[in-house]
């Protein structure tokens, strides 16, 4: 039977354009058809999911169904009359939604296989139902469409590795017909963004990821032997690699993701803002993969500071904010899986972050101490891409690879 | 509450949060682009705004691109009195 497993190659490109045909002529004629949505998405999805990939698709199914009722009934008992929105309630049901993802990303500690209830997109699928249950407990949903919800829950353009988007901007871009003017503004863009996104993944991607990558590693590890660490100058290759291989295939496939949104009228966030142009690391976490910082930030950091303060557990605001770091990327850094490399990762982000605030609080005392000028302006750009990409060569695991095989 | 109050007190609470009297001279620039506001202080905002105007926004309902100038701020509690 035949697979296809989303944006791999060219040609499937050449499949979604044709399937899409009917809907980008229905927008420029001014109609939507949601039925012929739900079956192209539908196809591609069985598409990802069918053949060898099968047990994964049974994954998913039971995923879906869980959830589908995990939200509706919290739904239900958030909007009924006189509903006490019980905490309990609330946490309980977040703990529900994380709880096959939790197992997934826990079974490789236990055992050498993965988890049978694992399945391609687990963690942006898990995003979605955490972001709505939380809300639906604020308040903010106030009528939920369980139809509209499968829709957004599985969203085929973004299924495999988001970005994340949130239900209610999902529903009023699915809920309207964009005018042909407008519509013709997306599909322009979309085209931009497909080429964009085949430069980036197809070309420079490969170029770092299958060309350059592989050879500095080898050269890595042939000249580990009596340096300190095993460190030699290929592993400042290696690290310049990884980090160009892993924003030109992340931000290649992002690209392809918001553009095929945009062929079906859906305004997908963007996940990246040229973040090689950051000043400091607060700057890169709102240009890098944006859609899963704004999630982390909005879900996790904020609602953590907003619990903190409004129960006044902690007095001063800047170890507030130190500890609301350190959880965020301690919880980003269990989420990429259950490595030593992760984590440290994870704190050395949390570091960054809190070192950079304490120097903002310090600049703002000392206003002349440090000069403000392009020089400096580039300076703190150049500074942030190397911890930047130091940070990705903790995460490639290619250190685990050099320091303990 | 008069609108002139609502005003100043606003404007009181950015400039105390953001430790610059900017806010108060330039009630359109944008908070967050500038760097004077980030979550931390957000959050501050809307317990100060909820304490002191009982504005009931939760974190969910808080768009950055609604919230990004002292005017939008001033008229989102104005709209909530």
């Amino acid at each position: 039977m035949l697979n296809l497993q989303p944006y791999e190659n060219p040609q499937y490109f050449l499949y979604l354009i044709i399937a899409l045909l009917p809907v980008i002529i229905g927008m420029f004629k001014g109609f939507r058809m949601h039925w012929y949505e739900s079956i192209f998405s539908l196809v591609f999805l069985v598409l990802i999911f069918d053949a060898d990939k099968w047990p994964q698709g049974k994954a998913l199914l039971g995923y879906v169904v869980f959830n589908l009722l995990l939200v509706y009934a919290y739904y239900k008992y958030r909007t009924r009359k006189g509903s006490k929105n019980s905490t309990a309630v609330f946490y309980l049901s977040v703990a529900l939604g994380i709880a096959q993802l939790v197992i997934v990303k826990f079974t490789p500690l236990f055992q050498h296989h993965n988890s049978i209830l694992g399945f391609l997109g687990i963690s942006y699928l898990t995003f979605r139902v955490v972001g709505t249950i939380m809300e639906i407990r604020d308040g903010s949903i106030k009528d939920l469409n369980m139809w509209k919800f499968i829709q957004f829950l599985l969203f085929f353009p973004t299924i495999s590795s988001g970005p994340i988007d949130c239900y209610r901007r999902f529903v009023k871009d699915y809920d309207r017909i964009p005018d042909p003017e407008h519509y013709a503004e997306l599909v322009t863009k979309a085209m931009h963004y497909l080429m964009l996104g085949f430069l980036y993944k197809f070309i420079l991607g490969y170029i770092f990821g299958t060309l350059w990558l592989p050879s500095v590693e080898h050269m890595a590890m042939a000249s580990r032997g009596g340096a300190f660490l095993g460190l030699s100058w290929p592993v400042v290759g290696v690290m310049y690699a990884y980090s160009g291989y892993l924003f030109f295939d992340f931000a290649g496939y992002s690209l392809f993701a918001v553009a095929i949104s945009y062929l079906m009228g859906i305004e997908t966030p963007m996940n990246f803002n040229k973040p090689w142009m950051s000043y400091n690391i607060k700057d890169f976490w709102n240009r890098w993969h944006m859609s899963l910082s704004f999630w982390f930030r909005d879900y996790i950091y904020m609602r953590f500071v907003f619990f903190v303060m409004k129960h006044k557990w902690m007095k001063s605001r800047v170890s507030t904010a130190f500890v609301g770091y350190l959880v965020l990327f301690l919880i980003m850094g269990i989420w990429h899986g259950e490595t030593w490399y992760y984590i440290v990762y994870g704190l050395f982000h949390a570091m960054l972050i809190n070192l950079t605030d304490a120097w903002l609080r310090f600049k703002k005392k000392h206003k002349d101490f440090f000069p403000h000028n392009k020089a400096t302006h580039y300076f703190a750009i150049f500074m942030t891409a190397n911890a930047v990409c130091f940070s990705f060569l903790i995460f490639s695991g290619f250190l685990n690879t050099l320091w303990f095989h | 509450m008069a609108d002139e109050s609502i005003k100043n007190g606003v404007l009181d609470i950015l400039a105390d949060l953001t430790g610059s009297d900017d806010v108060k001279k330039d009630l359109d620039m944008n908070l967050f682009e500038t760097g004077l506001l980030d979550s931390m202080g957000t959050v501050q905002l809307l317990l100060e705004l909820q304490s002191q105007y009982g504005v009931d926004a939760p974190v969910s309902e808080f768009d950055r691109k609604e919230w990004d100038t002292p005017n939008k701020i001033i008229a989102k509690v104005e709209q909530a009195q």
